[in-house]
């Protein structure tokens, strides 16, 4: 079967002052459709720099990364943005909710980017926050949500839109030990029932023990 | 809808500072209202001076003054309607304090010659019967309390004499423009007084006012007025009563282009506050638009944020500017009405306030949009991290 993700000597340099930082090195590998994967590494190893680039957040050096088909190194900038609306689905250590919105606004939101009428905008959030058990939760701000509930309309925000990919940096980084299972529970649950190819960067090993593959970045490269 | 209401909450996320933000757009936006309204009210003579009254006076200047014999040659010039003539008395009401216009008058001639100063029938007449009568405007009476039948004495400082005169009229403004603040009163009492203490002063007038058929005879009247009084003791300057009124102005111009200046350096004021706020708006926002970005929301829908926030933040300040104008413009004329008889807010000044507004919030938003456009989500989110 064809890999949803295809990376192919993908390259990255940091400049700090006028000394290039190389960050990753000719890194190869496939993802194969409803994958979870964890990525794993010591700090600074180039983990979030490499989940970044198979985003479409940052740009590559050198090498190439295909998903779904889609060479999105060799996209602009504004086809790249369309790109990640349509494909991609973020969960971040720090949950990143606009505080100013209601959890259900804040599900709602990648939506605006699509042609759905307010309804059914609605009617799709209201669906993925009850998937994420957050059905009596939907008109609270943010602040008013614990840390584990934040992050689980952070996850019900990435899978709205029902993209191709979900890239999760740390997902678990800021939650206790109870929420944090609660979390990895439900992105097994996103997994296994609904097929949804999770590519998760960690440091925690009881994390990293949910996905189906590990892979370790040492110094930039894979090993 | 949704964008507007995340515009309007993400405006008023930092209540504090949003408010101080629009206070200082609303204290900017009065201010700017009332030195525009100065500058208006400074041209108002100009605004109110009819095209068709001329005004001669002594050609050395407004000090010295023209022998009333000339009135009968000024109305047999081609084109004169109407003559009339005064002079400033400049008199003293209780104290300096009370400052306001004075003149005597031909009152006749005068009201003729002036139809914008409407008088009940009843009055009118008993002023012209009254050579001690006078006549005031509605805001000076009011000012000072006076009704008809009042007795109201002014110390003369032009002239050596003191002067009582009862008050018959109260005349308003037909216009919006008309100066109703004046005291007008018969020529002919001061010129009597003036003859029992300084003869050589008496028979003389500070100005000529003609009435003309058409405007288009201005220049022609003008000069053959001027020439029939050419190298004699006292030559004229004839001008359109606006070129007149002008010439008072000219003498302040320097003062009024300050103003205009102050004025619009006010606006500049307000944008930078705006500008710095909206700044300090996308700093702490940097992770939040990066998310956006994330999310695929281009960077001009994230300036479209941008701006759109700072524009709501900036109207909210111009209403509530415009709406506190007309309070802070009844303080000011309440304290100097007597320097600006007509103070009137100009509705077009409210076109320019939300104009200018407009304008502010879209500049101030460029800078931090940019910044926003520009930001690398990478980076944004690093600094989340």
């Amino acid at each position: 079967m064809e890999p949803i993700v295809r990376i192919r000597g993908l390259g990255k340099s940091y400049w700090r002052g006028n000394q290039p930082v190389k960050v990753l090195e000719d890194i190869t590998f496939d993802i194969a459709q409803g994958e979870f994967l964890a990525l794993m590494g010591p700090s600074g190893s180039g983990k979030t720099t490499l989940l970044n680039l198979i985003a479409g957040i940052d740009r590559v050096d050198s090498g190439t990364v295909t998903i779904g088909g889609v060479d999105i190194t060799a996209l602009s900038e504004n086809e790249l943005t369309g790109w990640r609306a349509m494909n991609v689905g973020f969960i971040f250590q720090f949950y990143n909710l606009i505080p100013v919105l209601t959890a259900l606004e804040n599900v709602e939101l990648p939506l605006l980017l699509t042609g759905l009428s307010k309804k059914e905008r609605l009617e799709h959030a209201r669906a993925v926050l009850k998937l994420v058990g957050l059905e009596d939760r939907m008109d609270h701000y943010p602040g008013q949500l614990s840390g584990g509930q934040q992050q689980r309309v952070a996850i019900a925000r990435a899978v709205v839109t029902d993209p191709v990919i979900l890239v999760a940096d740390e997902p678990t980084g800021d939650l206790d030990r109870a929420a944090a299972e609660d979390v990895l529970t439900l992105m097994e649950n996103l997994n296994g029932q609904l097929g949804k190819t999770i590519i998760m960067v960690t440091h925690d090993p009881r994390a990293a023990s949910r996905a189906h593959v590990l892979r370790t970045l040492e110094k930039g490269v894979l090993t | 809808m949704f964008a507007l209401k995340l515009i309007f909450k993400n405006a008023f996320r930092h209540k504090f500072r949003t408010l101080l933000t629009i206070g200082s757009i609303v204290i900017a936006l009065v201010a700017f209202g009332l030195l525009r309204t100065v500058v208006s009210a400074w041209y108002a003579g100009v605004a109110a001076s009819s095209a068709t009254r001329l005004v001669t006076r002594n050609a050395v200047s407004l000090a010295f003054t023209l022998p009333l014999a000339y009135k009968d040659k000024i109305r047999q010039t081609d084109g004169v309607t109407d003559v009339s003539y005064g002079s400033w008395f400049g008199g003293i009401y209780i104290n300096e304090k009370n400052f306001f216009a004075n003149f005597a008058v031909e009152p006749g001639s005068y009201l003729r010659l002036y139809p914008e100063y409407v008088i009940a029938p009843e009055e009118k007449e008993a002023f012209l019967r009254d050579r001690h009568g006078a006549v005031a405007g509605i805001k000076l009476a009011r000012r000072f309390g006076w009704k008809t039948g009042d007795l109201v004495t002014l110390k003369g400082t032009v002239f050596p004499v003191n002067l009582d005169f009862v008050i018959r009229a109260i005349y308003t403004g037909r216009d919006k423009n008309t100066d109703e603040s004046q005291f007008f009163f018969h020529w002919s009492y001061l010129d009597e007084a003036v003859k029992k203490v300084a003869p050589d002063r008496a028979g003389q007038v500070g100005f000529f006012m003609e009435g003309i058929s058409d405007p288009l005879l201005a220049p022609r009247v003008s000069a053959n007025i001027d020439r029939m009084f050419k190298n004699s003791l006292a030559e004229t300057i004839t001008e359109t009563e606006k070129s007149f009124q002008l010439s008072f102005i000219s003498m302040t111009e320097a003062l009024l282009d300050v103003i205009q200046i102050v004025s619009f350096v006010v606006i500049a004021i307000i944008m930078a506050v705006t500008a710095n706020t909206m700044s300090m708006t996308v700093r702490e926002r940097t992770g939040e638009y990066s998310i956006l970005k994330t999310l695929g929301f281009g960077g001009w829908r994230i300036a479209g944020l941008i701006a759109g926030e700072s524009l709501v933040i900036v109207m909210i300040g111009c209403a509530l500017g415009i709406a506190f104008t007309y309070p802070a413009a009844s303080v000011f004329k309440s304290q100097l009405g007597a320097y600006f008889p007509v103070f009137n807010i100009d509705r077009r000044l409210f076109i320019l306030d939300a104009a200018a507004s407009a304008l502010v919030g879209l500049v101030a938003a460029v800078f931090p949009a940019w910044k926003a456009m520009k930001l690398s989500i990478a980076e944004g989110l690093r600094r989340i991290g």
